[in-house]
């Protein structure tokens, strides 16, 4: 009757984070499990994720490391240029001016032949993940297979799924998410701040070449994103205020249209909406602590942070990297991964890395989402400024692209 | 629905084997000390700040000498070694990990005890024992591959004796890692002052500078034990990084190997 298995780790999530975690430290000889509530099927499923990601060169080395990269290249948009322009929609009370300050990032300034980024719909990143995992003996995929308890114990962790069968791992990752129920399991509290602010996420189709530009302008009710995707097509994260967003919701498709382009203004010509709205209340949430004895926090479960500056799933990237690099150098020592004399490694790499990049966009989003006019005027000296000093544009597109600080070696530069 | 438990007494889930040797009661006094040795942000912290360097050390010296492969699973696997002064067992578990088979020894059976507590759930299979490097030699036990001297001879009453008795558990052809602190001016301020009473470190009273070791005279001590000393290495702290690293720098902490020809 008792059905057990024993890996070295046992990961509670089989989403972006959770599979990419599976791969990377089965590709440094841990054996992993990846346990999911849900069935790939469902998940694969073009209606199940229509948002899209942000991929910075520096975790895009992750996915080349891993081999995953050909895989998800043909579906990838690569951000050449970013503008960011502080403006008004256009509307009964306002021509819609933009401000004539903004800021121009261009790749090409930091002398690599590179993108700042890519954009990649998060599908494209789920395929490309399970189809690793079916490849990678290293990784046990159970999905479906609900979670019933999981105990940490002295000297190994227990999963125990509904289905009967047990799980046995030193460690076990809680990838499951920002409202991860293992971490409250384990008792790990979070900081949390709600925005009254809603992300409308949709996909749109337009008839001028973007030519790899994204673009961001800070709207008064929040930031609106316009991120370049393959085949004419762009990504919007249109952030509203949540009392406004249920309207823009229920909007017809015409009427939808007819906002974008308020907003969007002329330059990709008429857009059509291709696909699905999704809305996300906005949240940023950040675990106060991102290990306890043989459980590690990566990704959202961690740390959710604002999707502004589009670092979401760079963040958790990092975190995988870091944590396959930290468990590594343990094991090769002979160290318990799932103590905290290993654990506590991770912690210290990542969570001021994550903790203050979240502040850094809570303020972000603070300072633009704004139309208090002292306030604009600030910004838009702030925004002319590094629109014209070179090397803080380089610093400001590093740090997009999450290359500064101490990286993993997933993530280090070549050389 | 799901719950977990932070610490948990599973029975189920404690031994491998099921089979226990140890009083439960005695089992939680020492688990609690257990817990205070493998803290690594308490009592013991530097310890745990600077064991995953000298344990590379030491497996990295093991594998070139034993020509193994350290990228292996269990680099060691084959070879028996003896970790004199153990403690909680920082220095032992690894080396099992690492595919050793490790006998480990300490004077205090507190010591001893505490170490147990926390091998056993961890099914680490280590041969722990209250005793002394004479008694060993006495009951005729070894000789080892890999003999460990960590943080030992500035406790011990004669350091000549001592290496000498340690060096009779050494199989000819077997090796010995040394690490302990340098008598100079440097050491006193940094291991002793700097450690004990500034930091807090370590319990005021830890070390007696006078019992402190200066390379030249382990080395010569280890010659006169006949073995040949083949590496020596400082351990460094670097306190604005907070880390520790290997280095020629043996003012403070050092590390000597030695092989038994």
């Amino acid at each position: 009757m008792s059905d057990i298995q024993n890996f070295d780790i046992v990961i509670i999530g089989g989403g972006p984070a959770g599979g990419l975690a599976g791969l990377a430290l089965a590709a440094q000889g841990f054996s992993c499990a990846v346990v999911d509530a849900m069935d790939p099927a469902e998940m694969r499923a073009a209606p199940f994720d229509g948002r899209t990601s942000a991929i910075s060169y520096a975790s895009a080395r992750v996915f080349k490391r891993l081999g995953l990269w050909d895989a998800m290249a043909p579906e990838a948009e690569a951000i050449r240029d970013i503008l960011v322009t502080d403006g008004r929609a256009k509307s009964r009370f306002s021509d819609g001016t933009v401000s004539r300050f903004f800021l121009h990032f261009d790749s090409r300034e930091l002398g690599e032949d590179q993108p700042l980024g890519w954009i990649i719909e998060n599908r494209v990143i789920r395929d490309a993940l399970f189809d690793a995992i079916a490849a990678e003996d290293g990784v046990t995929l159970f999905a479906p297979a609900r979670r019933a308890a999981t105990k940490f114990n002295p000297g190994e962790a227990v999963v125990d799924l509904a289905d009967g069968r047990r799980l046995c791992a030193k460690l076990v990752i809680a990838a499951d998410g920002r409202h991860s129920a293992l971490r409250a399991e384990a008792g790990i509290k979070t900081n949390e701040w709600r925005y009254n602010q809603t992300g409308i996420v949709a996909t749109v189709a337009h008839e001028r070449p973007h030519e790899g530009f994204a673009q961001e302008f800070f709207l008064p009710s929040g930031p609106f994103a316009i991120l370049p995707m393959t085949n004419n097509r762009s990504s919007l994260v249109w952030t509203e205020r949540t009392a406004a967003a249920p309207a823009y919701m229920a909007l017809n498709d015409k009427a939808f249209r007819i906002e974008i382009e308020n907003r969007f203004g002329p330059y990709l010509g008429p857009v059509t909406p291709a696909g699905p709205r999704w809305s996300y209340p906005l949240a940023f949430t950040l675990a106060q602590t991102y290990v306890a004895p043989r459980l590690a926090l990566i990704g959202d479960a961690a740390h959710a942070v604002h999707p502004i500056a589009g670092q979401g799933y760079n963040l958790g990237i990092k975190d995988i990297a870091a944590l396959t690099d930290v468990l590594a150098e343990g094991r090769d020592v002979g160290l318990d991964i799932g103590a905290l004399t290993v654990l506590q490694n991770y912690q210290r790499w990542r969570r001021f890395d994550s903790a203050s990049l979240a502040l850094g966009t809570d303020l972000l989003n603070r300072l633009f989402s704004n139309d208090f006019g002292p306030l604009r005027f600030a910004r838009d000296i702030g925004m002319g400024a590094v629109g014209r000093v070179k090397p803080l544009r380089a610093f400001f597109m590093r740090q997009a692209g999450a290359d500064l600080g101490a990286l993993p070696s997933l993530m280090a530069r070549e050389g | 629905m799901a719950q977990s438990e932070l610490t948990s007494a599973d029975p189920a889930a404690r031994s491998p084997s099921g089979r226990t040797t140890i009083d439960p009661d005695e089992v939680r006094k020492f688990s609690a000390i257990a817990d205070e040795w493998w803290d690594p942000f308490g009592k013991f912290k530097p310890l745990h700040k600077f064991n995953p360097i000298r344990l590379a050390y030491i497996r990295d010296g093991a594998c070139a000498h034993f020509g193994r492969d350290r990228r292996a699973t269990a680099p060691l696997e084959g070879l028996s070694l003896l970790d004199i002064g153990c403690g909680g067992g920082l220095v032992a578990e690894p080396m099992r990990r690492l595919g050793a088979a490790v006998t480990a020894i300490d004077a205090s059976e507190r010591n001893i005890k505490t170490a147990m507590a926390h091998a056993e759930p961890l099914g680490l299979d280590i041969d722990y024992r209250a005793t002394t490097v004479e008694n060993l030699v006495e009951e005729n036990a070894g000789p080892f591959d890999i003999v460990l001297n960590l943080e030992v001879v500035e406790h011990v009453a004669d350091v000549d004796v001592f290496l000498e008795t340690s060096a009779n558990l050494i199989k000819p052809g077997g090796m010995t890692v040394m690490a302990t602190i340098n008598r100079t001016l440097k050491a006193l301020a940094l291991a002793k002052i700097g450690a004990e009473y500034v930091l807090r470190w370590l319990p005021a009273g830890t070390h007696d500078p006078r019992k402190f070791v200066k390379p030249e005279e382990a080395k010569s001590a280890l010659t006169r034990a006949g073995l040949s000393v083949t590496a020596e290495a400082g351990v460094s702290y670097n306190p604005l990084m907070d880390i520790w690293r290997i280095s020629d720098d043996t003012d403070v902490n050092y590390m000597l190997t030695a092989l038994k020809g």
